[in-house]
């Protein structure tokens, strides 16, 4: 059974009903869905719950979708991993990973998907369709697979090839437009104002961005029914990070945990850092950028909900960092060989990002935080190729292993000899 | 007629051009503020602009040409990752 009652203005507060439009008629404000969280509070226990499936669709209750038209290809439920080796790197004495890289398509773009698919079916559409330079081309075009939906999805020209056979696998109607990044924005809001289709992040978009709340509930349950002190997170939209912090009120709305006091800390690219330079220079106002950076999941120049992320952080006392594509790269390569986790360049960032508010001192050592792994790396391979350890090239005898292990100048342990 | 809803943003040194009202005396089209808001680093104004279609776009394309940045009010960029 779902709670959902209309949808809400964010800015004048007016009141709609659940159709597929995403914004105000009289401010242009987005539109938010709304629930009976008194009706959630009587229907939903931590034993309901937890007797629920290994999914997102154990909180069902608390998504704005009817469950019969879900599409479940396995999504949610990811590892929340003790992070002590990456922990005693960066100077932290609990820090864990919320691993999203494990989800049927490698990204959290699944949570957000399995929403707006259900709930498009719920409307009655027949296709759905994105624009993406990755992760949501791919979870758009498996949920369609899955449900049997057409898929219209939309990638720039200069897509990485790994990424086009992210999504051509499922066999969606693959669009790659010929023009920069503007022209395919351009081009997809025109679409999606003249064809009946359930583009992902616009007509449905205030059902796709519910399932990120997801990710606040599923930390909450596995940390015990309780919140962390500290939550660092990617920003590209902002939705993301906005919802997470949704997500733990309305845990508490609903009488699941206790008043969550968790400071928001959000993490972008440097060449795409819209919000992160809006929180340095003290504004709620931030203004667009032309993206470039190697953190292409990240790099939106024009976060939809930017001004509410930065809101988050004054409401939390959190704040925002950002990294260089060469910082990033080796938060990739730090996660990975110290909790062996490879994530994208969002991960790469997110971890870069943690390290150097520890570092400032705007992360306490003692602070129980969260970092959110939100992509898996096998989509950004060209992010770090080059920069890894080469492998020992030998001939296969052991005098020719031996030497080559001498020049690296790694000594053989004793016992391996 | 025709209607579109726009978010213009401005840099600091347009902020103090008057662009909305020349916008309305160069082309026919009529200019209705919902938001606003102005600081030392942006500004930005979400407008309907009515009129008739091709007025409408030729009144975005001057106001681009003066340097204003023109979006969608509500979406940002629909090209996620």
């Amino acid at each position: 059974m779902s709670f959902e009652q209309a949808l809400r203005c964010r800015e004048c507060g007016r009141e709609y009903p659940l159709a597929p439009i995403f914004s105000c008629e009289y401010c242009f404000g987005p539109l938010e869905v709304a629930y009976d969280y008194d009706g959630i509070r009587a229907a939903v226990t931590r034993d309901s719950i937890e007797r629920g499936p290994t999914s997102i669709w154990r909180y069902e209750a608390l998504l704005p979708c009817d469950p019969a038209y879900k599409v479940d290809i396995g999504t949610g439920f990811t590892p929340l991993i003790k992070a002590d080796r990456l922990a005693k790197a960066i100077g932290l004495d609990t820090l864990w990973i919320k691993n999203d890289t494990t989800n049927p398509t490698w990204s959290f773009k699944d949570r957000v998907v399995s929403v707006a698919i259900a709930r498009a079916r719920q409307f009655g559409f027949t296709a759905m369709a994105c624009a993406s330079t990755g992760n949501l081309a791919n979870s758009v075009s498996a949920h369609a697979a899955a449900a049997g939906m057409e898929a219209y999805v939309f990638i720039p020209q200069d897509l990485e090839e790994g990424k086009v056979v992210g999504s051509a696998v499922y066999a969606p109607n693959l669009v790659m437009v010929d023009g920069n990044y503007d022209d395919v924005n351009r081009l997809c809001t025109e679409l999606a104002g003249s064809r009946p289709w359930a583009f992902v992040n616009i007509n449905v978009r205030p059902f796709y961005a519910e399932g990120s709340r997801t990710l606040a509930y599923e930390v909450a349950e596995q940390l015990g029914w309780r919140t962390p002190q500290r939550v660092v997170a990617p920003m590209a939209s902002g939705s993301l990070f906005t919802k997470i912090w949704k997500g733990f009120q309305e845990l508490h709305k609903v009488g699941l945990i206790d008043e969550p006091h968790v400071r928001m800390s959000g993490a972008q690219a440097e060449g795409c850092s819209p919000i992160a330079t809006a929180y340095a220079n003290h504004t709620l106002n931030f203004v667009p950028q032309k993206p470039n950076t190697i953190a292409r999941s990240l790099a939106i120049g024009n976060p939809a909900d930017g001004y509410y992320a930065l809101k988050v952080m004054e409401e939390t006392e959190g704040g925002a960092e950002m990294a260089s594509d060469a910082e990033i790269v080796e938060g990739v390569k730090l996660l990975a060989e110290t909790e062996g986790i490879f994530a994208e360049t969002a991960g790469g960032t997110t971890i870069a990002c943690l390290k150097k508010l520890v570092a400032s001192g705007a992360i306490g050592r003692g602070e129980e935080t969260v970092a959110f792994i939100t992509g898996g790396g096998l989509k950004t391979i060209e992010a770090v190729q080059g920069k890894l350890i080469e492998p020992l090239r030998v001939t296969p005898n052991m005098a020719a292993f031996e030497a080559a292990v001498e020049a690296r100048g790694v000594a053989l342990a004793a016992g391996a000899r | 007629m025709a209607s579109k809803h726009v978010r213009f943003t401005f840099n600091p040194e347009l902020v103090k051009q008057p662009v909305v009202y020349q916008l309305g005396h160069e082309f026919k089209v009529v200019t209705s503020i919902r938001m606003a808001a102005v600081d030392n680093s942006v500004g930005w104004v979400v407008l309907e602009l009515e009129g008739e279609p091709d007025e409408i776009e030729r009144s975005i394309a001057w106001a681009q040409a003066q340097g204003v940045r023109v979006d969608d009010p509500t979406l940002g960029d629909v090209v996620e990752g």
